[in-house]
């Protein structure tokens, strides 16, 4: 085999050319490299980027059944979440009941001190939240007890005849309403 | 001149220099001598170093969202073919980057037979080229399950099942690589971890033994050349190989991102066992093995699927052991080249006839048919997320007993659950009442539950004030809690 210094002169290559060249190598792939990073780069940052669920509505209950609503009654409401490839259902309980101008509210069961559901007791004509006694009206205006607020109440529209709410956490022990994701 | 180049890098590159050897460890790598100079010929080894690392870096991020069981692989999958932004592209990148292997690997196993580049001190340099031939055939074979179609699990079962043919130990091998007698969750699990880390790290190590052999026993040239001790005038493997080899690499990445931007890889319908009609039919690249072995049964069994493959194995892997000549023309080597294009022509005459077979047998190409409809409608629906199993609406569903059902209307309806918990999951309220049923039976549930103990009292727990039909029901919803 001839010595290496014998190789440049088979291609009489200078060395300006040789490292433009290099510098043109480099400068492409890096280029190429870039384009092909861009599906890799999109492809990560799709559960970031993609609209997850906004809050969605859930079905309550139709308009007709509170129309003569003389205390709040309770109904389970389906919410559903999307965890990528998976969905979780729950049924989360609220209350349908009418605010001071009669309209109808939809307000979370949950209780505002430590996260008990709260159920209406009729006989006292109060929500009364059986873990640490939190009284609560009708409207879900505070009465007494340990609950620092009112309890929480749900965005509502009404859809077709059908009271639709929009479920939401809560956070428990704060003044004021602080919603969770 | 050596010296100005070296003052002409900056001072960082200068210290990285000093630090790393990276300088003289690049100049090795892109001053290769090669005898009589570059050639289109040998752009196929880097070819398929580069389409290895495409496929690496496809299956890391693949795996991003993928998961390996019986249970999710295929919802997993579906997801990033469906739903994830590029995924569908990216996955039939990493599908058809596996065929393009082959291909490449094909191209390369015959440009070095022919060039009789095994000649000269290259054993090593065979071997281990074989050895990733095989390694790469084992990638193409436990990938081709991870989707859990119906092809991937049916095509898998036939292939898993041949090991049974192999004597004395057969059957115990094919419940090793399946985790047990049947195909199921735990056989996506070896093969998830056969294709993503055990095959892998192995190919890895062949790759440096395969490319530091070839650099230590140095480029065989032309067909004319002596591979021991080469006259033609060397040319360095840069600039004008390099940008050969860049250039087939680029050929590759924009015929793969062709291929898979128009005519993506398709996903069938999920794995169903149970399905008694199912033709499986493997990859391409495996079509002519699978045709091979449906001539051998029975007693010939062994000849065909052991000992044949294996003399032909060994004939392959053992030629530089062989063929000692320094000879490299193929038309001076009528026998081994002879032997090769016969083994290479029968396999493509194998995949021919199992395609024309296919074809002609009417039942058949009907329910071949079938199944491409089925996989294309598959392909049309909606992708719809799985499930949970935690989610309430699964538990409503387990609740098969009627009255049971009932009970937990009453359980919600009574605000049991306030302070057990949902589902009677227990909370820091009051405890869980899952398997109580199994604590207590019904009259014990039941007086507990009219007149709770003094202790129960005292955490906050109510006497239960419902009617004796009600009691019931609310009994049978807190016995089916477990």
């Amino acid at each position: 085999m001839p010595p290496l210094e014998s190789l440049t002169e088979e291609p009489p290559v200078e060395p300006n050319r040789r490292s433009f060249l290099a510098g043109l190598l480099a400068a492409g792939s890096a280029t190429v490299g870039a384009l092909l990073a861009v599906p890799l780069v999109r492809f990560t940052l799709h559960p970031v980027l993609a609209r997850t669920t906004e809050k969605s509505w859930s079905d309550v209950g139709k308009i007709d059944e509170f129309q003569n609503l003389a205390f709040p009654t309770k109904k389970l409401v389906t919410i559903e979440q999307r965890d990528g490839w998976r969905r979780t259902l729950a049924e989360k309980p609220v209350y349908v009941s009418k605010n001071e101008q009669g309209q109808l509210i939809v307000l979370s069961a949950v209780c505002t001190h430590l996260g008990c559901t709260v159920p209406w007791v009729e006989k006292e004509n109060k929500f009364i939240c059986p873990c640490h006694l939190g009284k609560f009206a009708a409207d879900g205006k505070l009465l007494g007890g340990p609950p620092p607020r009112n309890m929480d109440r749900l965005e509502t529209k009404i859809e077709d005849g059908v009271l639709k709410t929009q479920y939401q956490f809560f956070r428990q022990l704060t003044r004021n309403e602080e919603e969770l994701a | 001149m050596n010296h100005a180049t070296r003052d002409q890098h900056s001072g960082f590159r200068a210290w990285l220099d000093r630090r790393t050897g990276l300088d003289s460890l690049l100049r090795h790598a892109l001053d290769e001598p090669i005898p009589g100079g570059a050639k289109i010929a040998y752009v196929f080894g880097s070819g398929l170093l580069f389409l290895f690392l495409s496929q690496i870096v496809t299956g890391v991020f693949l795996a991003m969202y993928y998961v390996p069981s019986a249970d999710h692989a295929h919802t997993t999958v579906e997801y990033i073919t469906k739903e994830v932004t590029g995924g569908s592209f990216l996955r039939s990148i990493h599908a058809y980057g596996s065929s393009a292997i082959i291909i490449v690997l094909l191209l390369h196993l015959t440009q070095t037979f022919l060039y009789g580049s095994y000649k000269g001190r290259r054993e090593l340099v065979w071997v281990a080229g074989c050895a990733l031939l095989l390694l790469m055939l084992g990638m193409a074979f436990t990938g081709y399950l991870l989707p859990w179609d119906q092809k991937a699990y049916f095509a898998t079962t036939v292939g898993t099942n041949i090991l049974s043919e192999v004597p004395w130990v057969g059957n115990a091998l094919k419940r090793l690589l399946r985790g047990g007698t049947e195909m199921g969750t735990l056989t996506l699990s070896r093969f998830f971890v056969l294709h993503v880390f055990l095959i892998p790290a192995c190919i890895f190590a062949f790759v440096a033994a395969h490319v530091y052999s070839f650099r230590k026993a140095g480029a065989a040239g032309p067909v004319r050349e002596n591979p021991i001790q080469p006259k033609l005038p060397p040319q360095p493997f840069y600039p004008k190989q390099l940008v050969m080899d860049m250039g087939f690499a680029m050929l590759i990445i924009v015929a793969l991102g062709l291929l898979s931007y128009f005519s993506p890889t398709e996903l069938g319908p999920k794995a169903n066992p149970s399905d008694t009609q199912f033709l499986p039919r493997p990859e391409w690249y495996y079509v002519p093995v699978f045709q091979y072995l449906k001539y051998w049964h029975g007693s010939t069994a062994l000849l065909g699927i052991l000992l044949i493959p294996a003399v032909v194995g060994l004939l392959l892997v053992g030629v530089p052991f062989f063929d000692r000549t320094l000879e490299r023309r193929p038309w001076k080597r009528p026998i081994s080249v002879g032997l090769f294009a016969i083994v290479l022509l029968g396999l493509g005459a194998l995949g021919l006839i199992s395609h024309r077979q296919d074809l002609r047998n009417p039942g058949v190409a009907a329910q071949l048919k079938t199944q491409r409809e089925a996989t294309k409608e598959f392909m049309q629906a909606k992708f719809e997320p799985e499930l949970s199993g935690g989610s309430m609406a699964a538990q409503n569903a387990a609740l098969s007993n009627p009255d049971a059902a009932k009970g937990k209307k009453l359980f919600e309806g009574q605000s049991c659950n306030a302070c057990h918990g949902d589902s009677g999951l227990g909370t820091a309220a009051a405890p869980k009442l899952v398997g109580v049923g199994q604590k207590y039976n019904a009259t014990q549930i039941e007086s507990l539950l009219r007149r709770p103990t003094e202790k129960m009292t005292q955490g906050g727990m109510p006497a239960v004030d419902i009617p004796e039909d009600q009691l019931k029901l609310l009994i049978a919803y807190l016995q089916s809690l477990q």
